[in-house]
């Protein structure tokens, strides 16, 4: 019995990790397509029907570069910063629960990897995590574009987690528990928690974009001033990693997003057509990822529509306008919930 | 709900840190192996828009970096605080609310004091 457990664990540990890593794939071949979208380009054409092969054609080519390694480097840092980077990229989804379960032959199977009572903090604590990734590399390139790209990329990064604590805490007030997967069962029909906390999902949405780098917080990578940030230096697979952990990063914050603020693999009303679990549970999986398609198509839709923050207004909005509202929005929760007798 | 996880639950994790860890190394393998090697003594150099590197890159930076470093930390250790408080918050009721809020207030006069101070003042 334990090791069927476990075969099923890592069965779907395996599988997840394939389907983060094609998403992950395709998000940057989306990415370049709704790029050319929206500047009335075509985009990749070339590799295959519509350029459908371009990622695959992207990564050989990934592979096929030659590993430069700059002589004043760090050896070992400079080829543990990317790992690090995309090890830690990989390890958060395994808290992410993907649908409710399947029963196959009597035995009930939930299709999350890990179901733990403090899912929220794992989250955290690997996300936090993944600035050592950035920063260690970029260190340890010794080059000073990299340096500052790094410097740049750490302290973005803190600062934003802070606000994203905060406005988490708010929903956690209300739930009562850590646990991803309680919060999305508490989230059945149309009890989405965007719905009661407007405030806290969209200071969640803004540290969610600082959090993965993503325009218009990509001050670490700024082209015109700092030519490619933090990986300058990189080439081959290790720029590759840099570049793919960006990508998954996305596909796993919407996929938080997707969890904690719009009911996860909850579908309102799909219960009176679909009785069997079985599809239920199925068809909220598919759910599920058209929500998180729809956040990674609006991360994209921002890149291209907004202009990057200039340094000090980076810091300004995460400090002086995002704390303050966050610890604004778990007052305003608590006087809420008190006012209509929740507390007991 | 489970009210406690035991051990034996954080089994998944280790497992997908063993995938995520060998696909890494498999990877950084196999890049190594796959790329063209014809090293130069250029092509080592760090990169400085085309001219000679001046110096390296382990030179002094910004103090306001380490400022915000070290307001992080004093921070996050008190959104850590608050965790614990925000599950027990309907169990704790109003007590725990008013308790709370006299957290923030403390929390909110140390953030106004570091505002006013100028220490996230970035020119």
């Amino acid at each position: 019995m334990f090791t069927t457990a476990i075969l099923v664990k890592v069965i779907i540990i395996v599988s997840v990790f394939a389907i983060t890593l094609v998403v992950a794939m395709y998000s940057t071949y989306a990415e370049r397509k709704i790029a050319a979208f929206f500047q009335d380009r075509l985009g990749p054409n070339r590799a295959g029907p519509y350029g459908i092969l371009q990622p695959v054609a992207d990564g050989v080519k990934m592979f096929m570069k030659e590993e430069i390694i700059p002589d004043v480097s760090n050896k070992f840092l400079f080829i543990f910063g990317p790992s690090l980077a995309m090890l830690t990229a990989c390890m958060t989804s395994a808290v992410i629960p993907w649908g409710r379960g399947i029963t196959i032959g009597g035995n009930f199977y939930i299709m999350q990897a890990a179901d733990v009572n403090i899912g929220i903090l794992y989250i955290f604590g690997v996300v936090s995590i993944g600035v050592y990734g950035i920063m260690i590399g970029g260190w340890a390139s010794n080059n000073k574009y990299s340096l500052l790209g790094a410097l740049r990329a750490s302290s973005q990064m803190i600062s934003y987690e802070i606000a994203m604590g905060l406005a988490i805490i708010s929903l956690i007030m209300m739930s009562g528990t850590l646990s991803v997967r309680d919060i999305a069962e508490q989230q059945q029909g149309f009890h989405w928690n965007v719905l009661y906390q407007p405030l806290g999902f969209l200071i969640f949405l803004i540290c969610a974009f600082a959090e993965t780098n993503r325009a218009p917080f990509d001050l670490p990578e700024c082209e015109t001033e700092l030519v490619g940030g933090y990986h300058t230096e990189y080439s081959s697979m290790k720029l590759g990693f840099y570049l793919f952990a960006e990508y998954i990063n996305m596909f796993i914050s919407s996929a938080v997003i997707s969890t904690l603020y719009f009911g996860g693999y909850n579908m309102p009303l799909i219960g009176r057509f679909v009785h069997d679990p079985n599809w239920l549970s199925m068809i909220g999986t598919c759910f599920l990822f058209g929500k998180i398609f729809f956040f990674i198509f609006f991360f994209m839709w921002v890149r291209w529509t907004l202009p990057r923050f200039r340094y000090d207004q980076l810091m300004n909005l995460g400090w002086k306008v995002l704390i303050p509202l966050s610890i604004l929005n778990i007052f305003l929760t608590g006087i809420v919930m008190w006012l209509n007798g929740k507390l007991g | 709900m489970n009210p406690s996880s035991i051990p034996s639950d954080y089994l998944p994790i280790f497992i997908q840190f063993l995938v995520a860890a060998g696909f890494v190394v498999a990877v950084m393998v196999a890049t190594h192996w796959l790329g063209p090697k014809r090293k130069s003594k250029l092509k080592l150099e760090t990169f400085e828009c085309g001219i000679e590197p001046q110096g390296n890159a382990r030179i002094p930076f910004s103090i306001k970096y380490f400022l915000v470093a070290i307001l992080f930390v004093l921070f996050d250790v008190e959104v850590i605080f608050m965790y614990p408080w925000a599950v027990n918050f309907k169990v704790l009721g109003e007590s725990g609310l008013i308790e709370m809020l006299i957290f923030m207030a403390l929390l909110l006069t140390g953030f106004f004091y570091i505002i006013k101070k100028g220490a996230l003042k970035w020119e």
